[in-house]
C-alpha cells in the first residue's frame, strides 16, 4: 500500500525537481559567471533611484488627504451603478412593474447617498 | 584552438566552440537598446527598427524603457547642455557591459549647430563612444551599419588577458562624472580621462562606421 502510493507520486516529484532546477540552474549560472569573470561595479550613481536620468527629490511617500477616499467611494458607486443601468435600459420594454420598482429603488438608494454626501461637504474640493 | 584545424574539422561536419566565443556570439545577438531620441535623427532610428528596415534582424529590436535592463545606449540627436547630465545619468545607471553608438553630426561633434552656446560638441566629451555615425541624420543603412560594426567589437573582446574589455577589469571605473550646470557651460566641460580610457582597452580606439579598422583583415 504504502509502496504504491510512492510509486504514484514519483513522476510528480521528478517533475517537481526539474522544474525547479530548469528555473535555477540559468541564476546559477549567472551568479557563477559573474564571480569568475566579470567584477561588480556598484557606484552612488548606478545604485541611485532611476528617474528617467533626473536627479529624485524630496520624499516618495507623498500624503494625499482621506477626504479623498470618501470621494473615491463615491465614485465607485456610481461606476457600479452604471453597469447596472445599462442592461436595465436595453430591457426597459420588456420589464414588469415589479422589476422596475425594484430597480428605481436601487437608484433611489444611491441618489440618497449622493445627497447625503453632497449636504455633508464631500463634494467640494478642498 | 589552431583556425586551421577548427576549419578542418567544421569541413567535416564537426563544430567547435571556445566558451568565449560562444559568450560573445550570445551578447552581439541579443543587444538591447535604450528607449530614447533626442531629436530627427530618433526618426531615422524609429524607422530602422520598423518593418521595412528591420533592426530585429540582428537582435536589437527589445528597446527597453529602463536603463536597468539595456546594453545600448544610441544617442541619436542633437545633445543640448540641458539634456548631456541626464544623459550621462543614464549612462551611468546601466548595467555592464555597455555600449554607445553616436548617431548623427550632432551627437558626434554638435554639427550644425556646433557654434551654438548651448549644445553639446559631442557625447563623448562625457562617455565613451564605441561607434560614431556620421551623416545629418544618417539613413537607417547607416545605422544598420554602425550597429554591425559595434557587433563585430563585441565578438572581438576578450574574455581574460590584459586586453579585455573595461566591464570585465575591476579597475576600471563603470561611472562618469556627471556634469553639472555652471554659470557659462557644464561643469566639467569635458571628461579628460575618457580618451585614456578608450584608447587603453581599444588598441584601435573607437570605430567608425562605414571604415575599415586597420586590425579588419
Amino acid at each position: 500500500m504504502n509502496s504504491s502510493f510512492i510509486d504514484i507520486y514519483r513522476p510528480i516529484a521528478i517533475l517537481m525537481i526539474a522544474a525547479l532546477g530548469f528555473a535555477v540552474s540559468p541564476l546559477v549560472m549567472a551568479w557563477l559567471w559573474s564571480k569568475k569573470f566579470s567584477p561588480r561595479k556598484p557606484g552612488p550613481v548606478k545604485n541611485a533611484t532611476y528617474e528617467c536620468g533626473l536627479e529624485s527629490k524630496n520624499d516618495s511617500f507623498i500624503r494625499f488627504r482621506p477626504e479623498y477616499y470618501l470621494y473615491a467611494i463615491v465614485f465607485l458607486i456610481f461606476d457600479v451603478e452604471a453597469i447596472f443601468l445599462l442592461p436595465f435600459a436595453v430591457a426597459f420594454s420588456g420589464l414588469t412593474v415589479g422589476a422596475s420598482i425594484a430597480m428605481l429603488i436601487f437608484l433611489l438608494l444611491l441618489v440618497e447617498g449622493l445627497v447625503w454626501t453632497w449636504r455633508k461637504g464631500v463634494l467640494t474640493w478642498v | 584552438m589552431d583556425p586551421e584545424l577548427k576549419i578542418e574539422l567544421s569541413r567535416q561536419g564537426i563544430f567547435t566552440t571556445t566558451l568565449e566565443e560562444l559568450y560573445n556570439w550570445g551578447r552581439k545577438n541579443s543587444v538591447w537598446p535604450l528607449t530614447f531620441g533626442l531629436a530627427c535623427c530618433a526618426i531615422e532610428m524609429i524607422a530602422t527598427t520598423m518593418a521595412r528596415y528591420d533592426l530585429a534582424r540582428f537582435g536589437a529590436e527589445v528597446f527597453r524603457p529602463s536603463p536597468r535592463q539595456a546594453d545600448l545606449m544610441i544617442v541619436a540627436g542633437t545633445v543640448t547642455k540641458k539634456m548631456a547630465p541626464q544623459i550621462v545619468r543614464l549612462y551611468n545607471q546601466m548595467p555592464e557591459p555597455k555600449y554607445v553608438i553616436a548617431m548623427g553630426a550632432c551627437a558626434i561633434s554638435g554639427g550644425p549647430f556646433k557654434q551654438g552656446y548651448n549644445v553639446l560638441k559631442g557625447i563623448d566629451r562625457y562617455i565613451p563612444v564605441d561607434v560614431h555615425i556620421p551623416g545629418c541624420p544618417p539613413r537607417p543603412e547607416a545605422l544598420m551599419d554602425a550597429f554591425i560594426t559595434l557587433q563585430k567589437k563585441i565578438d572581438a573582446q576578450h574574455l581574460t588577458g590584459a586586453d579585455r574589455p573595461r566591464h570585465l577589469n575591476a579597475d576600471e571605473p563603470s561611472e562618469f562624472v556627471v556634469p553639472e550646470y555652471g554659470a557659462h557651460d557644464l561643469v566639467p566641460s569635458k571628461n579628460l580621462k575618457l580618451w585614456n580610457i578608450i584608447y587603453k582597452t581599444t588598441p584601435n580606439g573607437p570605430a567608425t562606421a562605414g571604415e575599415d579598422g586597420p586590425g579588419k583583415d
